[in-house]
């Protein structure tokens, strides 16, 4: 398991603290605006980092991600410029995790073991790979483990016990709960069931639990980490991304995760 | 010969169930119902008087005398996908899904379409059963394609316009993917081609490979002693007419099989969607396969002069038998099927779809390589009225 994942949510669990972790994708609008942004998100106290790698038919997520993967591939981003632009994040930033979320067939081209090695190189953390079931995992985890990486599992309101434990079987670093049947973007629905079953997951797999999908808001966080341990914000980011002035969004995308962080460390 | 391997829903390498975790207990539910319910007598006593009294099978097996006499080589026969009803093979696996549907206690029904006519199969059999039915398309091809986003909404199914990516096949079928994440307790979805997840490509090539059975059966009865044809012809988009005709045969070691992609401007240019024959193995649409894919595995934009053959990807098991050699994949451009279109409406007034017309004209091929005395069978898969307007134009005709 990834070293800065692991000490991140034990310090996280001695301070009593919510993870807070921002997705953006790279390369929208560019890659060098990327590096700034993740830049804002470290320094206003992101506690983890998800960087979504784009890809062409991104079928788990909704109208605001697709687009911004549309555009990040349009003005020429590549696997080789989001993973230098990530070592030199990891220059500056030595202690920020960083996931790398995406789809499997740009790991699948490049080849898992090549792919594994240069994400690590570059100093990512862990892989969210969305179109890998626990079925399919074990061509990728492998890899990804030999070479510190974890993978992290997605667990979803239709994963019953014995799915939740096959899936925590290729799963580690934490546990990523989709709030809901859909994909990202959608709106956050009737907060109780998630609870529950974030006690439930945790039990079951012995991660820390963080909660993503249709979270928008400060309030939508704060109603979130009174059970979970972290809550993942993405399409509201990105979407804050899409709509900055040129050369506004890493300081807006600085004050949107101030604005979760002072609402998340009042509780 | 079986193309199955021992890892469930895989063939060889490809397939798979390469989707997000929160459809796969329906993935799963799926192949359950799939295994139990579709070998049943009860299954098979609704779904044979359906096919027969309401699809029109069987189809029949046409030895198209003038085509053979034109070409100058084996016997060609036809096999009719382009009378059943609808006007293509695409009702097979449609009402198969549908009966399926209903024996799960599912109430809704979902579906993509590119050129239209998986969409109105399936618009047709959620009619017939009183199902409400929603059908992705990309607003590209509505835009090609009206006339069959008339007959879908004739029936009673809303068509939903997709305007991501290219705003075509590929798009539509991740929308229906989409709104399949979103209504998994409800929603069944009918994929049209042998792709996505398992058991979606097993159970479309069940379905269809009743075109097979048949044709082997008539080709038996019809061809004076011969039991077996020669060679088996049909073109390849997604897979489904081809693997249904196929299927049946791959016991057969005698028979050639031919699947024939679409070359569009020509593979050279870039600008096709021959993807058996120029792509490299990926992941797309749940399951592994070949794609045409840049160097980054980003799925590039497809062309052809049919929408049905317009998409990037390919059936797992015609994956698996293209790299196992039993079935050999060749591309014909727009011009050459275009001929064929035209070559068809002559010499025997059929006028085939756009996609059946690549078949059609590297069938003829095939006869003259193998001389008179072989067999030649060709899935004629679909009518084409749809294709008028596109076939008109490009004469630089002004129709209707």
């Amino acid at each position: 398991m990834s070293d800065r994942l692991t000490s991140t949510f034990s310090a996280l669990r001695d301070a009593g603290r919510t993870a807070f972790i921002p997705y953006v994708t790279a390369g929208d609008p560019d890659l060098e605006t990327t590096g700034a942004i993740l830049d804002a998100l470290a320094e206003a106290g992101a506690d983890v980092i998800e960087l979504g790698m784009p890809f062409s038919d991104p079928m788990a997520d909704g109208p605001v991600i697709e687009a911004a993967m549309v555009r990040a591939l349009a003005n020429g981003t590549t696997l080789d410029g989001v993973l230098s632009m990530l070592a030199g994040f990891r220059a500056r930033h030595p202690s920020v995790p960083v996931v790398l979320f995406g789809y499997m067939n740009p790991l699948l081209r490049r080849g898992v073991e090549a792919a594994c090695q240069a994400l690590a190189d570059a100093g990512g953390d862990a892989l969210l790979v969305v179109d890998l079931p626990p079925e399919e995992a074990a061509e990728l985890t492998r890899p990804a483990k030999a070479r510190g990486l974890d993978f992290i599992g997605l667990f979803t309101p239709t994963s019953d016990d014995a799915r939740v434990s096959r899936i925590a079987e290729e799963a580690s670093g934490f546990a990523y709960y989709v709030s809901m049947g859909g994909v990202t973007g959608d709106a956050l629905k009737d907060l109780d069931p998630v609870a529950a079953r974030v006690t439930e997951v945790r039990a079951l797999t012995g991660l820390p639990v963080c909660v993503g999908f249709g979270v928008r808001t400060p309030d939508d966080a704060v109603r979130i980490a009174r059970f979970a341990d972290g809550v993942v914000v993405g399409t509201a980011l990105v979407d804050l991304i899409a709509k900055a002035a040129p050369g506004e969004a890493a300081a807006a995308a600085g004050r949107f995760v101030r604005g979760f962080r002072e609402a998340l460390d009042a509780l | 010969m079986t193309s199955q391997s021992p890892r469930a829903g895989r063939f060889g390498e490809f397939g798979g169930r390469y989707v997000s975790e929160i459809l796969m207990p329906n993935l799963l539910e799926l192949e359950r119902a799939f295994a139990d319910i579709v070998p049943s007598a009860a299954f098979a006593a609704e779904l044979e008087p359906l096919l027969r009294h309401y699809v029109g099978r069987p189809s029949p097996l046409y030895l198209a005398e003038r085509l053979t006499a034109h070409a100058g080589g084996a016997r060609i026969w036809l096999k009719r996908e382009d009378l059943n009803h609808t006007g293509a093979h695409k009702i097979n696996n449609c009402v198969g899904q549908v009966l399926l549907a209903r024996h799960m206690g599912k109430t809704r029904i979902i579906a993509e379409t590119g050129a239209g006519q998986h969409g109105v199969a399936t618009a047709t059999v959620a009619a017939r059963f009183g199902m409400p039915c929603v059908v992705f398309m990309g607003s590209e091809d509505i835009a090609r394609q009206r006339l069959n986003v008339f007959r879908m909404r004739l029936l009673g199914a809303e068509v939903r316009a997709v305007e991501s990516g290219s705003k075509t096949l590929k798009d539509a079928m991740n929308e229906a993917m989409r709104d399949w994440v979103r209504h998994v307790d409800d929603t069944f979805y009918v994929i049209g081609s042998a792709s996505g997840p398992h058991p979606y490509p097993t159970m479309v090539r069940d379905f269809q490979a009743v075109i097979g059975r048949e044709a082997r059966a008539q080709f038996a009865e019809q061809a004076g002693g011969k039991t077996l044809p020669d060679a088996l012809v049909a073109c390849v988009g997604g897979g489904s007419n081809a693997i249904g005709l196929f299927h049946p045969f791959l016991d057969a070691p005698s028979v050639r099989m031919i699947g024939v992609e679409a070359a569009g401007d020509g593979v050279g240019t870039g600008r096709h969607a021959a993807t058996l024959v120029a792509g490299s193995v990926g992941v797309l649409h749940g399951t592994k396969t070949y794609l045409l894919q840049d160097g980054d595995g980003q799925i590039t934009e497809t062309h052809s002069v049919s929408a049905g053959l317009d998409y990037p990807g390919v059936g797992p098991e015609h994956a698996f038998l293209k790299d196992t050699g039993r079935v050999e994949y060749v591309a014909v451009t727009d011009d050459e099927a275009l001929a064929g279109f035209e070559l068809l409406c002559r010499q025997e007034g059929i006028i085939p779809a756009l996609e059946s017309s690549h078949a059609i004209a590297h069938a003829v091929v095939v006869a003259r390589e193998l001389g008179p005395d072989a067999d030649v069978v060709v899935n004629l898969s679909g009518r084409g009225d749809k294709d008028t307007h596109t076939v008109a134009a490009r004469m630089g005709l002004e129709i209707g």
